[in-house]
């Protein structure tokens, strides 16, 4: 279980992290979303210990990492933004490097290392040098390295940046294999990656947390739909019209030329489309288009970090 | 610390670095063996040493620039320093590979001392504590050039810093000299010290409690001992630094061949204060 209490990192005046708190339990998969520069690097580096906080504290599994660091970073496997890697090493010398360095007994070394290097797929590169691989090869070099020893806590930091669909997909297989043993963060500004496979998602905007729910939840919270139509009359009678339909919650209206078009934000279990085309019939408004679109996880994400301005990306 | 240290060794011989410093120290140590003591037929071995040292002062930013400053360029230090290993263990393995890099060229010079004793007289005894006197005082640059290393991401700023603070030691000897002898000239440069001392401390600390402390009790013992007996200060600036001259305790093994324990002493404890504010280095820069 990871603790996350009033965690804070502040450079010079400007806070990256913002006091957050959270608590992860055992076994899940959470995804850390937020646009560029929202904390999500500095708080996986602070859980980890690489940083220390300005103020807070992290206890993963009861152990606070400050206080604490050789042993909490036992139960941590963790792949950076830029995976760590020696250029000038083998992946075989690098991988037996990280098992040493992780403590793990010269006897399981062996089999752990086979069990990683099977599940990443980096056993036809194992006798190649880090610097001749390519970009996917490299991030699953550093995702092997963060599997090693299997510890109980995984971290990843945009462990699908720069990577080719079908290695997305892997990667994601992979994550999900390892769930359920593991709990597992993984931080990503691409929604549909932490909707595949997250059981749930952490809103960070501007170092604070927006939202803490599993995916479902957060739709249904913000959810509702929305009806884009396209009309022939005029803007006011069909402000007219939508303001006495009932379920319509907002609409927004563009003229354009004679003919209008609309969007009308819909109350969740209401369906007035067919209130609408009689009310638009009667006043001999026909319709020419309409449309309706559930509000996905995509427009609550936009919704919950873009209302206000993006600053400068953080470390 | 083991997995460190091989690793460190190994990556000095898979790069040039190794080979470039261990053969760059081995030719200059030829030269001047064979100037002075196989030409011009000076027993001693020592006497070549000292002249090595110049050399090696060039040698050692080669060994040291990229220890730290790599790791933090490339990132690499993410892995060292979430993995469940000590920053101590980090700069001790770091420390001991690039010991071990430049106990190679040590070790081919002990041939040396046998190789004028094939010819006629040597002095093994001097000629041997010399070279331990010389490869201490290596591990000293060494841990500098470490410590400088951990400041920066630049393997070239650490370079040239190392350089630098080298030959500062270097000159150490000439350059107290020139410092004022009198009692007051003592007591002002005795304040600017400790106002060095409370910078590094502040830098380390971050903590102006401790700061002021250390600052309140140098001002106290500074004036405390000028008030005292100011004639006592005539000098003494100048006699204290030229205590910390790394040279000299060479010269007295080189030149007097004197068994200099103090400053075996200076050599090891210099080398663990280095090793000491490289961890508190990158234990501060978490914080930052």
């Amino acid at each position: 279980m990871i603790e996350v209490k009033n965690l804070t990192k502040c450079y010079g005046g400007r806070c990256a992290v913002d006091h957050l708190n959270f608590t992860l339990a055992d076994g899940q998969i959470y995804g850390f979303l937020g646009p560029n520069g929202a904390g999500k690097s500095t708080t996986m580096n602070m859980i980890t210990g690489y940083l220390a906080p300005t103020e807070g504290e992290v206890r993963i599994n009861g152990i606070n990492i400050s206080d604490d660091p050789e042993k909490a970073r036992r139960s941590i496997g963790y792949l950076p933004e830029l995976p760590p890697l020696y250029k000038e090493m083998t992946v075989g010398e690098y991988l037996t490097f990280a098992a040493e360095l992780k403590k793990i007994p010269a006897a399981e070394r062996e089999s752990q290392l086979r069990r990683a290097a099977a599940l990443t797929h980096v056993e036809d590169v194992w006798p190649r040098l880090i610097k001749n691989l390519s970009k996917g090869y490299c991030q699953r070099v550093g995702l092997a390295q963060a599997i090693l020893g299997f510890p109980p806590v995984l971290i990843f930091d945009e462990p699908t940046v720069g990577l080719d669909p079908k290695q997305i997909a892997e990667i994601r297989e992979l994550i999900r294999t390892l769930s359920g043993q593991h709990t597992v963060i993984l931080s990503s500004h691409i929604l549909p990656e932490v909707q595949a496979v997250c059981d749930r998602l952490l809103i960070i905007h501007r170092g604070r947390l927006l939202a803490d729910d599993t995916p479902a939840h957060l739709e249904a919270s913000q959810g509702g739909q929305t009806l884009r139509f396209t009309v022939r009359g005029a803007a006011g009678t069909v402000q007219n019209i939508l303001t006495a339909t009932e379920g319509v919650t907002h609409y927004h209206l563009t003229q354009n030329g004679d003919l209008t078009e609309a969007q009308a934000e819909v109350e969740e279990n209401s369906d007035p489309r067919e209130a609408i085309f009689y009310a638009l019939a009667d006043a001999r408004c026909p319709l020419l288009t309409m449309l309706r679109s559930e509000n996905t996880l995509e427009q609550v994400f936009l919704k919950m970090t873009g209302d206000e301005k993006e600053e400068g990306a953080a470390r | 610390m083991k997995a460190i240290y091989r690793r460190e060794l190994g990556s000095y011989f898979n790069s040039m670095t190794g080979y470039l410093f261990i053969a760059f120290l081995l030719v200059m140590n030829g030269i001047y063996f064979m100037v002075y003591n196989l030409v011009s037929g000076q027993p001693r071995y020592a006497t070549t040493l000292s002249s090595v040292i110049l050399i090696f002062l060039l040698a050692v930013p080669i060994l040291t620039m990229r220890s730290m400053a790599e790791e933090r360029h490339t990132r690499t230090d993410q892995l060292l320093l979430t993995s469940p290993v000590s920053i101590r263990s980090i700069v001790l393995g770091k420390f001991f590979a690039m010991a071990t890099v430049y106990a190679v060229p040590v070790a081919v010079s002990c041939l040396c001392p046998l190789v004028i004793k094939l010819n006629g007289t040597a002095y093994l005894a001097g000629d041997y504590a010399a070279i331990l006197a010389f490869f201490l005082l290596g591990c000293t640059y060494i841990a500098v050039g470490l410590f400088i290393s951990s400041l920066t991401e630049s393997q070239i700023i650490a370079a040239v810093g190392t350089f630098g603070v080298l030959l500062l030691l270097f000159l150490w000897d000439g350059l107290t000299g020139y410092l004022p002898t009198t009692a007051a000239g003592s007591l002002w440069g005795f304040l600017a010290l400790l106002i060095l001392v409370c910078a590094a401390v502040s830098a380390i600390s971050n903590n102006w409690k401790v700061t002021c402390g250390v600052l309140a009790a140098g001002l106290l013992v500074i004036f405390g001992f000028y008030i005292k007996n100011a004639d006592s200060f005539e000098g003494l600036l100048p006699k204290v630094l030229g205590k910390f001259s790394l040279n000299k305790v060479f010269t007295n093994f080189a030149e007097y061949q004197l068994f200099d324990w103090g400053g075996l002493i200076l050599y090891l404890s210099l080398t663990a204060l280095m090793l000491f504010l490289t961890e508190q280095v990158i234990e501060r820069r978490r914080w930052n």
